[in-house]
């Protein structure tokens, strides 16, 4: 019985040394912090938070340039998630970028649109399809909702319509963002 | 030398690890949706597996038996595969990121693989000595990765054929997987 709980004993301290040993000869540089900051945006590239997108101002968070209430699409959910992960204070939302509303469409009146391509221009994700003279439409899977396209827009085509998720439409998290060493902490958005 | 010839015969193709011994089948149909992954897979667990089945030949040899603690036999084998396993993650995490990243979760997943602790048992049950340890780990880990490339190869045929609706997914997945193990049955008495 002694020998028994003995030998596992040193199994188990030869084993975790060489494992010990090996995580710090083969140590890799871990996420850099951006990175994790990035994951947990919603990707509209929006530009509402004054970056040029959701990577930039993930950079600025992470250089300190920025502060973490500053995105509304992802509203509140982000925010704390944001806190959770930079150890700092949850705060509301910053009113200068705008408010936190429910996810929107973008929608082209197909009968007003002119072809003029400009919406196709603004859109940071390339949901716009169409060509010069001919009508657009929006691919609704692609649209994250920024309403970027709604300014360019010479006759005013693209109304913004309200998605509710309903069993059709909900999907699971992205898996990847989903960051299997830390657990779950990604996916809930 | 003959023998050993004949070990990796067996274990590839008459006693293949997923086919007719059933095991490790969980990888099998979850890694095999695309060919790059399933070839991944396949060398991560030829790793995995070789270098689980030397140490716990070792554990067994030089611990296990001189001590008389062979009823310990199950936990220490799946004390070094874990520890094996991790080792694993942090080379592979090291040398090749892309490799790690299209694993993902089923790196670890090996840990669980029954293929491994079977193969290890395997060896015990069967009296195998140092090197015909090995061998017979090398060869059904070669087995397992032939069987997912295989069968990831078709999966990607599957995926654009026209399969009755009843049948799709995992349904067809699994027709196929149960015809490629009819079509290994014809090796039994390959070698005796």
């Amino acid at each position: 019985m002694l020998t028994a709980i003995i030998a596992i004993t040193l199994l188990a301290l030869v084993l975790g040394l060489v494992l010990g040993y090996a995580s710090i000869k083969f140590k890799v540089e871990g996420d850099p912090i951006a990175d994790q900051i990035d994951k947990l945006l919603p990707q509209t590239q929006c530009g509402q938070c004054s970056f040029p997108g959701c990577r930039p101002y993930a950079e600025a968070i992470a250089a300190g340039e920025a502060d973490i209430n500053r995105c509304p699409p992802g509203g509140e959910a982000t925010i704390e998630a944001l806190a959770d992960l930079l150890e700092v204070e949850a705060k509301p939302l910053d009113d200068e970028c705008g408010v936190e509303k429910p996810k929107t469409l973008a929608v082209i009146d197909e009968d007003r649109c002119i072809g003029c391509t400009l919406c196709i221009q603004a859109c940071p994700v390339d949901a716009i399809l169409g060509s010069a003279k001919h009508m657009h439409t929006v691919i609704a899977d692609e649209c994250t909702g920024c309403e970027l396209c709604l300014p360019p827009c010479p006759v005013d085509c693209i109304d913004m319509v309200e998605t509710e998720v309903n069993p059709n439409t909900w999907r699971w998290p992205d898996p990847a963002r989903i960051d299997i060493k830390v657990g779950d902490k990604n996916g809930a958005e | 030398m003959a023998e050993y010839a004949l070990i990796l015969i067996s274990t590839i193709l008459v006693n293949n690890i997923v086919l007719v011994k059933f095991l490790g089948l969980c990888p099998f149909m979850g890694v095999s949706r695309k060919l790059e992954t399933a070839m991944g897979m396949g060398l991560a667990t030829t790793f995995v597996l070789t270098l689980s089945s030397i140490s716990s030949y070792m554990i067994n040899e030089f611990l296990l038996i001189p001590l008389n603690i062979e009823f310990l036999r199950t936990i220490s084998f799946i004390f070094v595969i874990a520890v094996v396993v991790q080792f694993t993650e942090l080379v592979v995490h090291k040398t090749s990121p892309i490799l790690y990243q299209v694993l993902g979760i089923f790196l670890p997943l090996i840990t669980t693989n029954c293929a491994v602790l079977g193969v290890a048992l395997l060896n015990v049950q069967e009296g195998h000595g140092f090197l015909e340890s090995a061998l017979y780990g090398f060869g059904a880990a070669v087995g397992f990765s032939m069987v997912l490339v295989i069968f990831a190869a078709m999966r990607e045929r599957i995926a654009v054929a026209d399969v009755p609706v009843p049948f799709q997914g995992a349904a067809i997945a699994l027709i196929t997987a149960g015809l490629m193990s009819m079509a290994f049955m014809g090796f039994a008495g390959l070698v005796k």
